[in-house]
């Protein structure tokens, strides 16, 4: 496994001097991985971010709470959601940023544009809990965000072939679904080309349109 | 996980952070500020102002997206948008705004980014 195991003591007033990025950047792009809790996502943004994952933490109002995620609340009015990100810098002007988003709609939007802006979006799914991405695909296409499908292997998860995962998931023949190991950085960076790629595609079609 | 500059700051309760932005829940920013803008500060800190201005200023000495301070303050990235806009707004950070959102993206962009994955 690459992931850098070398835990450095966290800093408290900022990025180390090794994560600040150069003078040149010029511009960000993101990516958001969308899943269920303890699907990977962390897992596969750690895997692949050039600093270790960070936190973002919104306040939740308890009107948007649902009944299942009160844990936090202990009779207060709100309760914090996390979303944990990672960063590629692509070249000198470009930077990656990649979201570990919680499946749940309700919580998307604690931030504001977080898809509205996205390059597009990787649904990272586990086979002993399919419903939760079935949901998750919805939504996506009700907002026209581009994914495609990774089945992160779990080892005591059940196999499937990937065409039978995209019958149960009712998944269009062009949305590409791929399997990947998110502790393995190669099979997670191999789920961003498959996304880019096939934004590729998409691309070329409008050109061709 | 917690955020690596979570010690610096007592518990992120509301009320806190609504003294922190003056009560404000939207931003003064000239720009849509997004999760990925990248901020630099133009300056130091100047001595006098409010904490969590400094520390932004502190922070951003080279490019930080706006999700990366929201980290490391440990404040919200609702709240780390209020300040940002009172910096923007007094000339005091710049912000580097994301590449546009369009329907979809550009493909030579897209290009770009496969080629920089490919070299990871």
């Amino acid at each position: 496994m690459d992931f850098k195991s070398s835990e450095q003591p966290a800093r408290t007033t900022g990025p180390r001097s090794e994560d600040a990025l150069p003078e040149t950047a010029a511009a960000a792009v993101k990516v958001v991985i969308v899943g269920g809790f303890g699907v990977g996502k962390t897992t596969l943004v750690g895997s692949v971010s050039e600093i270790r994952p960070l936190t973002t933490e919104e306040t939740m109002t308890q009107a948007g709470v649902g009944i299942d995620d009160t844990s936090g609340i202990d009779g207060k009015t709100s309760t914090t959601v996390a979303m944990d990100f990672g960063r590629i810098s692509i070249n000198e002007e470009l930077v990656l940023y990649l979201f570990g988003t919680p499946g749940q709609e309700r919580f998307w939007f604690l931030w504001r544009g977080l898809f509205e802006g996205a390059l597009g979006a990787v649904v990272l799914v586990d086979t002993r809990r399919l419903e939760v991405s079935f949901d998750v695909i919805g939504r996506l296409e009700e907002r026209s965000v581009p994914f495609v499908v990774a089945v992160n292997s779990f080892p005591d998860a059940p196999e499937y072939p990937m065409e039978e995962l995209r019958g149960a998931l009712d998944l269009p023949e062009s949305v590409p679904i791929v399997p990947c190991d998110a502790r393995q950085r190669s099979s997670s960076r191999n789920v961003l080309v498959t996304l880019m790629r096939y934004l590729q595609g998409l691309a070329m079609a409008q050109e061709a349109s | 996980m917690s955020h690596p500059g979570g010690g610096d700051w007592e518990e992120a309760s509301p009320e806190r952070l609504y003294v922190i932005t003056g009560g404000r829940s939207s931003t003064s920013a000239p720009v849509e500020l997004d999760l990925v803008t990248l901020i630099v500060a133009r300056s130091r800190p100047k001595p006098g102002m409010q904490p969590e201005h400094a520390a932004i200023i502190e922070l951003c000495q080279s490019p930080l997206s706006v999700a990366e301070v929201s980290a490391y303050t440990g404040l919200p990235v609702s709240v780390v948008t209020v300040l940002l806009g009172d910096l923007l707004a007094d000339n005091r950070v710049v912000a580097r705004a994301p590449v546009p959102p369009a329907r979809l993206p550009d493909r030579a962009l897209i290009e770009a980014v496969i080629d920089g994955l490919q070299k990871l």
